[in-house]
Order: C-alpha cells, then sequence, then structure tokens
C-alpha cells in the first residue's frame, strides 16, 4: 500500500503507510527480523540484537519499498503511572487489532501499587500468531516522565517513540522515530471537566497509534463502547479524544517508521479473555458449591469473576436462591480449610491463592492428602519466594507444591498453559479431586491469570461430572462389609461416604488410623496406609491428562516445558529451526504425576531441554525422581526467572549458546 | 466403631421421641485420664442430645488437636467426625455447614486450641454466626504436652513444677460476646445439672453456641495454686442462678414466681428460665453481660449460666440465602449451567 506524494493528508486507507513528508528515515537493509542469527554477546545490549545497518537523515522519501514496511508484526509498549486509567486505552487498542483480525496478547507489567508508580502495558500484534511475550519493544508510548528516559535508552534502533511532548525525548537518540504529541493541549478542548482529563488523554495516544499504523478508526470506535458499555457521557468524551489524537497526527506526524497493520482473518470465532475469568468459568461449569478465599494478588479476580458468574448463572429460578456459598475467609488457612470441610461433607469446593496462601496451606493440605478429602486449589503462581515480587510472574511454586506439607505427601498437579485448557483443566481438577479423594492443585500464573489471551470458544463439557466412588445402598450390599480406606478396587481408592448421605459414617482423623479410619499407631496400619496412598498416586497417572507432544523425527534435541512457557517455546523452536537450521520435538507437561510417555520421550532425543521459569530447576527436580540415571543425564536446564513473561528470543538464545559449547 | 446404625432399644427400656435409646448416643471408650473433667462433659453430652431427642445422624463432630478434640471419639459412634488440624476446626466446620446446612454441628475444642493457635478462626466463627454448638473444655494448660500454660490461664496461677503464670488471661465468652455469638454460656463439668440444662438450650438455639466449660485437668492442673482445681472452682463457682430449660415439646409445668425468673425464648420455641440470684439479670442485655464477666473476674469467680443470648438473629447459611437442598446433594442439573449461559458468556467475550 503504497501513499501518493501528491496527498496532502492521506486517506483512511493509507494511514500506516510511510508518510512522504517524512524528512527522516530510517534506513534498514531489510526487516531486522531477519538478521543471521547470532549467538548472544554478553557485552551487547540486552536484546542481543544488532544495531541496523544506517540512517540516513533528512532524506526526503518518495516511495515507500514494501521491504521498508512491517506488516502485523510489532510490539507496543505504554508507559503510564499506576492509577492513571490508562488501561480503558489499552484494552480499546488491543481490542481493534484484535477486530481487525490480526492475533494479538496484552501483558499487564505492573506494580504492587494503587496508584502513582511506574506501569507498563504491552501489547502484541503478530501475523504469525506469536502470543509470548516479545523481547524488543518496537513502538512505545511514553507517558510517565520518571520512566521515560530510561524506557527510551532501552529500545532498540529503529523503534519508534510517541511522547508527551513537554518529555522532551527528542534529542536522547538519534536512531528512533520520534512523534510528540502535545496531549494536555489537546485534551482541554475536548473534555472540558479538568478533572477527568487525566483519564481522558490517554484515548489521545489510541488516536495517534490509529493513524500512525493505520488501525481502523471504526474499530477504534467500536472498541470503545465495548468497553464502556453503556456508560454514554464516558463513551462520548473518549471518542472526542480518540478523534483528536488522530486528527492530530495526521496533520503533524508524517510517518516515519515501518509498522502498520492490514486487516488478516486470524481471529474469526475467537474471544479474548484473562485466564483467571476462563478458570472461573470452569470451576462454575464443573459444579463448583462452595468457595473460601482469601484477597492475594495475582488470583483474586478467580473468585471475584466467580462471584459475578455465579450471581448470574446459578442461582435457583424457583426460590430466588443460590447454589453456592462464597465467603471470603479470615486467611489462607481458614479458606483451605472451608474448603476441606465442604469437601469432606460432599460438596465441590474450592479455593484460589497464590505462592504466600500455598505456604499458608500446606499443613492443611497434608491434612486432605491423609484423611483423603477432595478440594481444588488454584495457584496462580508469582515471583517469590517471601512476598517476592506479587505483581511479577513466575512458576516457582512447583517443586514445593507437588510434595506440599510435613511427612509423605504427594499432590496431583495440573498445569494449564492457556485460557482454553485453564477452563478445561479446571473441570477436570473437580473430577479428580473427587475421583481420588484428595486435594488437586491447579498451577496457572500471573502471566495467564492477569493478562489477556486471545482463545477459542470454549466448548460445552460432554461428559457427566465424575463424583468418584461414593458408598450408596448397592455398592454397600455387594461390598458386604464396608470401612473407610479397604483398596477393594485395587486402586489405591476406598468408597466414602459423606454426612448427611443416609450411609455409614466413618472418624475422619489427621491421626493414625488403619483402613476403617480408626484410631491406630500400629505399625502395620501405619505402613498399610502409607503404601496405600501411594498405590492411589500410581492409579492418578492413568487420570490425569496427557502430556502435548510435537515430535519432529529428525531432531536430535527435546524440549519439555509447561504452563505459559509454552508460548515462547512455540515461538522459539521457529527460531531455531529458521535462523539456525535446529529442529527440535516438544513434550508439554500438563500434569504432575507424570505419565510414562515423558521417558520415551528423553530416550528418543539426545539432549533435553526443560525450560521454565524459575531459578532451581523446579521440575526438572522433579522429573528425576521419576527417570532413569541414563534419562537424567540427558536433561539440561533453560531458566528464566526476572518476574517477567519468558519470552521466545532469551529461550533460543539459551537453547543455542549451549547446544555450542 | 462408628459404622453401625443404632440398635433398636430393648422392651422396657427407656427412649427419646426419635424412639432411641440411650446407647444410640453412646461412642467408644475414653482414654483421656481417669476422673477428666472432659469424660463428664461427654456424659452430659450424650445425655441432652437423648434427652432432646436429636438424630445422630444428622450431628456431625468436630474438633482440634489437644485432649479435649479427641473426647468426640467417646460419644456419637453413628455420627461422622472430623479431627482437623489444631485450632483450625472452626474452618473445617464452616465448610461443613455451608455444603449442608441441614446437619447439625458440635465442635470440641480446648483452651489452647481456641485461644491460642485458633483464636484467629474462633474470632470469626463467632462473627460470622455459624450454626455450631462451639464447646471449650477449659482447663488452663495444654495436657496433651505434659502441662504447660494456656492462654487461658488465670493470672498467678502455678503450674506443679513452680512455674507462675504472670500474664492475664483470655475470657473466652467476653471475647464471644464482643464478636457477635448469638449464645454464650460458662459452666464447669462437675455441674452435671446445669451443665445439662445449658446444653440442651444449646440445641434449642440457631446460631453459635459459646459454652465454655472449666474442666479440671487432673494430672496437670488439679491441685493447690491453680484456679482451675476442682476445689478452686467449688469454692469460686458464682452462678447466674438456677436454670431450668423446658424443650418445645414439653408441656410447660414449671411456674416460677414473677419478678424472680428470667424467661428467654428459644429459636425452636423452647424455653429457659433463669432463677435469679442477681436482681434484674437479663441475658439478653450486653453491656450487662459483659460486666458481669468482668466484676466475677476481678473478684476471682466465674459466672456459671446463661451469660448472653440471641435468640434472634439470622445465622451465616440464612445470610448466605442458600437453596433448601443441601449443596452437596444438588443435582448435576442444578451445578452446571446450561449450554446457553456459556455461549451467552463467550459471546460476550468476543
Amino acid at each position: 500500500m503504497e501513499a501518493s506524494a501528491k496527498d496532502q493528508r492521506p486517506a483512511l486507507c493509507n494511514a500506516g503507510s510511510i508518510d512522504p513528508r517524512c524528512r527522516r528515515r530510517l534506513c534498514f537493509g531489510s526487516d531486522p527480523r531477519r538478521q543471521p542469527f547470532r549467538l548472544p554477546n554478553p557485552d551487547s545490549r540486552p536484546s542481543g540484537r544488532p544495531f541496523p545497518r544506517g540512517i540516513i537523515d533528512l532524506l526526503p522519501l518518495t516511495t515507500t519499498p514494501a521491504a521498508d514496511q512491517i506488516v502485523n508484526d510489532f510490539s507496543i509498549q505504554v508507559a503510564t503511572v499506576n492509577g492513571s486509567g490508562s488501561q480503558t486505552a489499552n484494552l480499546v487498542l488491543l481490542r481493534s487489532l484484535f477486530q481487525m483480525g490480526i492475533p494479538v496478547s496484552g501483558k499487564n507489567l505492573f506494580p504492587s501499587n494503587i496508584a502513582g508508580l511506574p506501569t507498563w502495558y504491552t501489547i502484541r500484534a503478530s501475523k504469525h500468531g506469536y502470543v509470548g511475550r516479545k523481547k524488543e519493544t518496537d513502538l512505545l508510548v511514553a507517558m510517565n516522565a520518571e520512566t521515560a528516559t530510561e524506557d527510551v535508552l532501552a529500545l532498540n534502533a529503529g523503534a519508534a517513540v510517541v511522547y508527551d511532548e513537554p518529555l522532551k525525548l527528542r534529542d536522547l537518540r538519534s536512531d528512533l522515530v520520534f512523534y510528540p504529541v502535545p496531549f494536555d493541549r489537546l485534551v482541554a478542548p475536548v473534555c472540558p471537566d479538568a478533572k477527568l482529563r487525566r483519564l481522558v488523554r490517554n484515548m489521545i495516544y489510541d488516536g495517534v497509534l490509529s493513524r500512525l499504523l493505520g488501525i481502523e478508526m471504526t474499530e477504534m470506535e467500536k472498541a470503545l463502547g465495548r468497553q464502556l458499555g453503556k456508560k454514554a457521557k464516558a463513551v462520548e468524551l473518549n471518542r472526542a479524544a480518540l478523534n483528536v489524537g488522530y486528527e492530530f497526527a495526521d496533520a503533524n506526524l508524517p510517518k516515519c517508521d515501518p509498522f502498520r497493520v492490514e486487516r488478516m482473518n486470524a481471529t474469526q470465532g475467537k474471544i479474548l479473555i484473562e485466564a483467571n475469568a476462563a478458570v472461573a468459568i470452569g470451576a462454575m461449569m464443573a459444579g463448583v458449591t462452595v468457595v473460601s478465599w482469601y484477597p492475594i494478588t495475582p488470583s483474586s479476580t478467580v473468585c471475584e469473576t466467580l462471584i459475578d458468574y455465579m450471581k448470574r448463572y446459578r442461582i435457583d429460578k424457583e426460590s430466588g436462591k443460590a447454589t453456592f456459598a462464597i465467603v471470603q475467609a479470615e486467611d489462607e488457612l481458614a479458606s483451605i480449610g472451608m474448603a476441606l470441610g465442604a469437601g469432606w461433607a460432599g460438596a465441590r469446593s474450592m479455593t484460589a491463592t497464590s505462592g504466600p496462601g500455598i505456604s499458608l496451606m500446606s499443613e492443611f493440605t497434608g491434612l486432605g492428602y491423609y484423611t483423603e478429602v477432595p478440594a481444588v486449589i488454584i495457584d496462580v503462581q508469582r515471583a517469590g519466594p517471601s512476598t517476592g515480587l506479587p505483581t511479577r510472574t513466575a512458576q516457582g511454586d512447583i517443586l514445593s507444591t507437588a510434595v506440599l506439607s510435613h511427612g509423605d505427601t504427594r499432590h496431583i498437579m495440573l498445569i494449564p498453559n492457556s485460557a482454553e485448557e485453564c477452563y478445561e483443566l479446571t473441570m477436570t481438577a473437580f473430577d479428580l479431586a473427587e475421583r481420588f479423594q484428595t486435594p488437586v492443585f491447579v498451577m496457572t500464573d500471573l502471566d495467564l491469570g492477569m493478562n489477556t489471551w486471545m482463545a477459542d470458544v470454549f466448548t460445552y463439557p460432554d461428559k457427566p461430572l465424575d463424583r468418584g466412588k461414593r458408598l450408596d445402598a448397592e455398592t454397600l450390599k455387594r461390598l458386604g462389609e464396608w470401612g473407610r480406606y479397604l483398596d477393594v478396587d485395587a486402586d489405591g481408592i476406598g468408597y466414602r461416604s459423606v454426612p448427611g448421605d443416609g450411609m455409614p459414617s466413618y472418624f475422619n482423623r489427621g491421626s493414625g488410623h488403619n483402613s476403617r479410619g480408626q484410631y491406630s499407631e500400629r505399625a502395620d496400619d501405619y505402613k498399610n496406609n502409607l503404601d496405600r496412598l501411594a498405590r492411589k498416586f500410581e492409579t492418578a497417572r492413568q487420570w490425569v491428562p496427557r502430556e502435548f507432544v510435537e515430535l519432529d523425527p529428525e531432531s536430535e534435541i527435546g524440549v519439555i516445558a509447561y504452563g505459559s512457557t509454552h508460548w515462547a517455546i512455540e515461538e522459539a523452536r521457529d527460531e531455531l529451526r529458521q535462523e539456525a537450521g535446529i529442529k527440535t520435538s516438544y513434550m508439554r507437561l500438563r500434569a504432575y504425576p507424570f505419565t510414562a510417555e515423558i521417558g520415551r520421550f528423553i530416550d528418543g532425543h539426545r539432549r533435553v531441554y526443560v525450560v521454565e521459569q524459575n531459578r532451581d530447576a523446579q521440575m526438572r527436580s522433579l522429573l528425576t525422581l521419576d527417570l532413569a540415571p541414563g534419562q537424567v543425564e540427558k536433561l539440561r536446564s533453560v531458566l528464566y526467572y526476572t518476574g517477567l513473561p519468558i519470552d521466545a528470543r532469551s529461550v533460543s538464545d539459551e537453547i543455542l549458546a549451549q547446544e555450542r559449547e | 466403631m462408628a459404622t453401625e446404625t443404632p440398635a433398636l432399644p430393648a422392651p422396657g427400656k427407656k427412649i427419646n421421641r426419635i424412639n432411641l435409646a440411650v446407647q444410640a448416643y453412646r461412642g467408644g471408650k475414653s482414654t483421656l485420664c481417669a476422673g477428666c473433667g472432659h469424660n463428664a462433659i461427654s456424659e452430659r453430652i450424650v445425655e441432652a442430645y437423648f434427652e432432646m431427642g436429636v438424630d445422630p445422624h444428622r450431628v456431625i463432630k468436630l474438633s482440634g488437636i489437644g485432649c479435649s478434640s479427641k473426647s468426640p471419639a467417646y460419644f456419637f459412634g453413628v455420627s461422622h467426625a472430623f479431627n482437623a488440624v489444631h485450632g483450625r476446626m472452626p474452618a473445617v466446620a464452616t465448610g461443613a455447614v455451608l455444603a449442608n446446612k441441614h446437619l447439625l454441628p458440635i465442635g470440641v475444642s480446648g483452651d489452647g486450641d481456641t485461644g491460642a493457635i485458633g483464636v484467629g478462626h474462633f474470632v470469626h466463627l463467632m462473627r460470622r454466626n455459624v450454626p455450631i454448638i462451639y464447646i471449650v473444655e477449659n482447663n488452663g494448660c495444654y495436657g496433651l504436652t505434659k502441662g504447660q500454660m494456656s492462654p487461658t490461664a488465670d493470672l498467678g496461677s502455678r503450674l506443679k513444677n513452680g512455674v507462675v503464670n504472670d500474664l492475664p488471661p483470655i475470657d473466652l465468652c467476653a471475647l464471644a460476646i464482643q464478636l457477635g455469638a448469638t449464645f454464650v454460656a460458662r459452666s464447669f463439668s462437675g455441674d452435671k445439672k446445669q451443665l445439662a440444662s445449658l446444653l440442651k438450650a444449646a440445641i434449642a438455639h440457631r446460631g453459635t453456641v459459646l459454652l465454655d466449660v472449666i474442666s479440671p485437668c487432673v494430672t496437670f492442673n488439679d491441685h493447690e495454686g491453680s484456679t482451675k482445681s476442682y476445689a478452686y472452682v467449688k469454692d469460686h463457682d458464682d452462678p447466674l442462678g438456677e436454670m431450668t430449660f423446658v424443650p418445645f415439646f414439653d408441656d410447660i409445668v414449671v411456674d416460677y414466681e414473677p419478678g424472680t425468673t428470667q424467661e428467654v425464648k428459644m429459636h425452636d420455641g423452647s424455653r429457659v428460665y433463669l432463677k435469679k440470684i442477681e436482681e434484674g439479670y437479663n441475658p439478653r442485655d450486653k453491656v450487662a453481660a459483659l460486666s458481669l464477666l468482668d466484676h466475677t473476674a476481678r473478684k476471682g469467680e466465674f459466672a456459671t449460666g446463661l451469660i448472653y443470648v440471641e435468640p434472634d438473629r439470622g445465622c451465616f447459611t440464612d445470610l448466605l440465602n442458600l437453596v433448601d437442598t443441601p449443596l452437596s446433594m444438588l443435582p448435576e442439573e442444578a451445578l452446571r449451567p446450561s449450554r446457553e449461559a456459556l455461549d451467552e458468556i463467550m459471546e460476550r467475550l468476543r
């Protein structure tokens, strides 16, 4: 799409093309993404990306070579101050790209603070469908004086900066494209109420980006309508700000960067969702009835969203009464205590928390394991140890959760990688909790839970709820005699009764007990019980979701990853293949206990990289418990632990570096 | 063992209004020390539930950790039971009641379980007015770990090994009243009549019952110098008055003189009559109740009897507006929203 030099004001359809009035042009030999792959140099800039070959300044441009355009493949970073109301503008931007059919992802890199500290929102558009975090920022929107200089200095050459004019950023770098925008001057006429200007001014950068990138204004306005809903006054104010931004850019900011969008058809039928909401929908569809929780970032929106959905869809139509109880508990100990009390009494119960809450739940989950009481625990992992980085992501609870609590304890963990799997595996977790009569953990993380993801429409569950082995009159007759922990089916799982079901009772106790639940300190009773629990965990291997495997018959290298790391792996494998000719096979773990498949996967490869977002190679450590020594020797680690979501480049750089050692 | 159903009573044996003999309410043999106050409390629990005709299949027994928390094994053998972790029984009880609001929970805890490790959960149980009878078997010491001081040990009380308590005690009754418990009473394990009456009144109540029962530890805390010894409590027990409880299913035949008795009508229609010692004591007056506790404590005495009651306040399950069917018994159709509901949710996210 070329802009005509004759046009004084390019028409909408040309928006996004490099403007002939651009006085300064950055000259790339080609798309920098197509630079030959190079090893990371420890002395180089953190991105490890080469600078473009040169800069030709003040060169009037008469044509727009297609090679200089980068279409539907860039990342935008909006730097603002926490609490300044930029979220609406950011989501409108994200949604308008999505509505244009372009694959997108949105990540909020925010501080543990209500207002005043720096926050960044990153939007990635990728025609390839890559939705992991992109390491480099292509377009910076600099609204925060505090971080603007640092943000600009961190950019790669060739990036573009839309900035608040008084910040005077232009002189910091000569290898960037700068677009100064006088936000305060523009917002005043469209927003007479001075108190609202701080919020409304953010919409101006959406207008500017619409013009610069070629995002259709009709889609922006539609997204704005969806975002603000019925708030007519707010819609009107923001629409005015959007337009003023567009018009300003059109009249004053000649297009000088190569990034632009073009309508695609890659988001048809998809939804945009934060995976915490997906967990909530999964829990509701799984028939959860008792939910107890204690607020903690990044898990709070699981239960908050669940409350909204349950009030809408789980009120009995005839009586107007609730088919659920949701309680904000006094702490995480009480949250899990209530969930176990409810699970013992026959309800489908859950709690949601993050690392510090998991630590507090340690004693109770051991009780749940030993007394065999179902409950679902959602762990939206954040960066630890201790308080750590409450608003940053990690996969740091894997090892401790697998064996959470004192004594010989093992827990079932399900590990979703996407919004779809957060929905599906949450439902699975309720079935497994009742099937195995034990606490089941769903290990998501902040990146999944609090960021916006594209997803396929969730499918309605086609299987009935699995309420597990419950004692009923018929079973009682068949068994002849009943003991709560008698292993009559040789799968380690007994039949349980619940209070009020009319079946024989038992004494649920965390102290030593025999197969009938009676108090016992006998050596044989204790050992038999622990052995049966181990047998039950073995049975679980057959029931948990299987690993996802993508085999390349020509590859010597295997990659193992799990959870949100998946998105960086998908892209890193492409990078390795395209840039260094390295083919890889991939296994994505979805549950603990592991299946026997993992050993076979490792056997089929010379080296296997376990990629995870923690320092201590937690999953690799857990794997070694199940593997033969020869298999363990093949394992290598790629570890990423900055608090930011892992990116593909960090993975491919590290694998390549280790391959060349 | 807890799996048998109650046997039909032998002909001629005393049965209650649901045709059960007292045997149906008994449990396993106690493993607590001979003479332990807790055993006497278990006896009273058996009697009260038998006499009130409570269906033991609807009862759930809950406890934490400690000597007191072992005692649910010694009554109601046919009932379900949950022996939780130390101090955290209130959370388990709350969850169980939410799962099935038709259950009748009785929780047994101790002074360490309630006043120390579990005080945070105790506080919120009271505040929520969860329907439960919560009994603290209060002996002022940690028996199962061999006699350390607990948070209800009185200032100046002395352990067998000579250690003197130099911290003031927590008054669990005062705490419960302030926090919102709707039935607060204190008794003594050795006072058969009063304890039985209080338990029956507690059964008739709907909401949180705190029953603080002073129960001397015969092994570690029943010696001279202990304010929770049998001898001390017998001398310093300050009963609010003679208490009579009349269940809703009995004809009211008692005849108290007006002006000297206080009648309290319970949730289920039962009545409690307090024959006054202190003129004008009204167990529905929160300030008077707290004042009484403070005055008696200053004199080194224990006020016993029904200290505070608020029979009409809605309990936690009322507040949550739960459907009549227990949540644990709801069929799949009530639990899983329709395909149309999911479609609607998805449509909003497009």
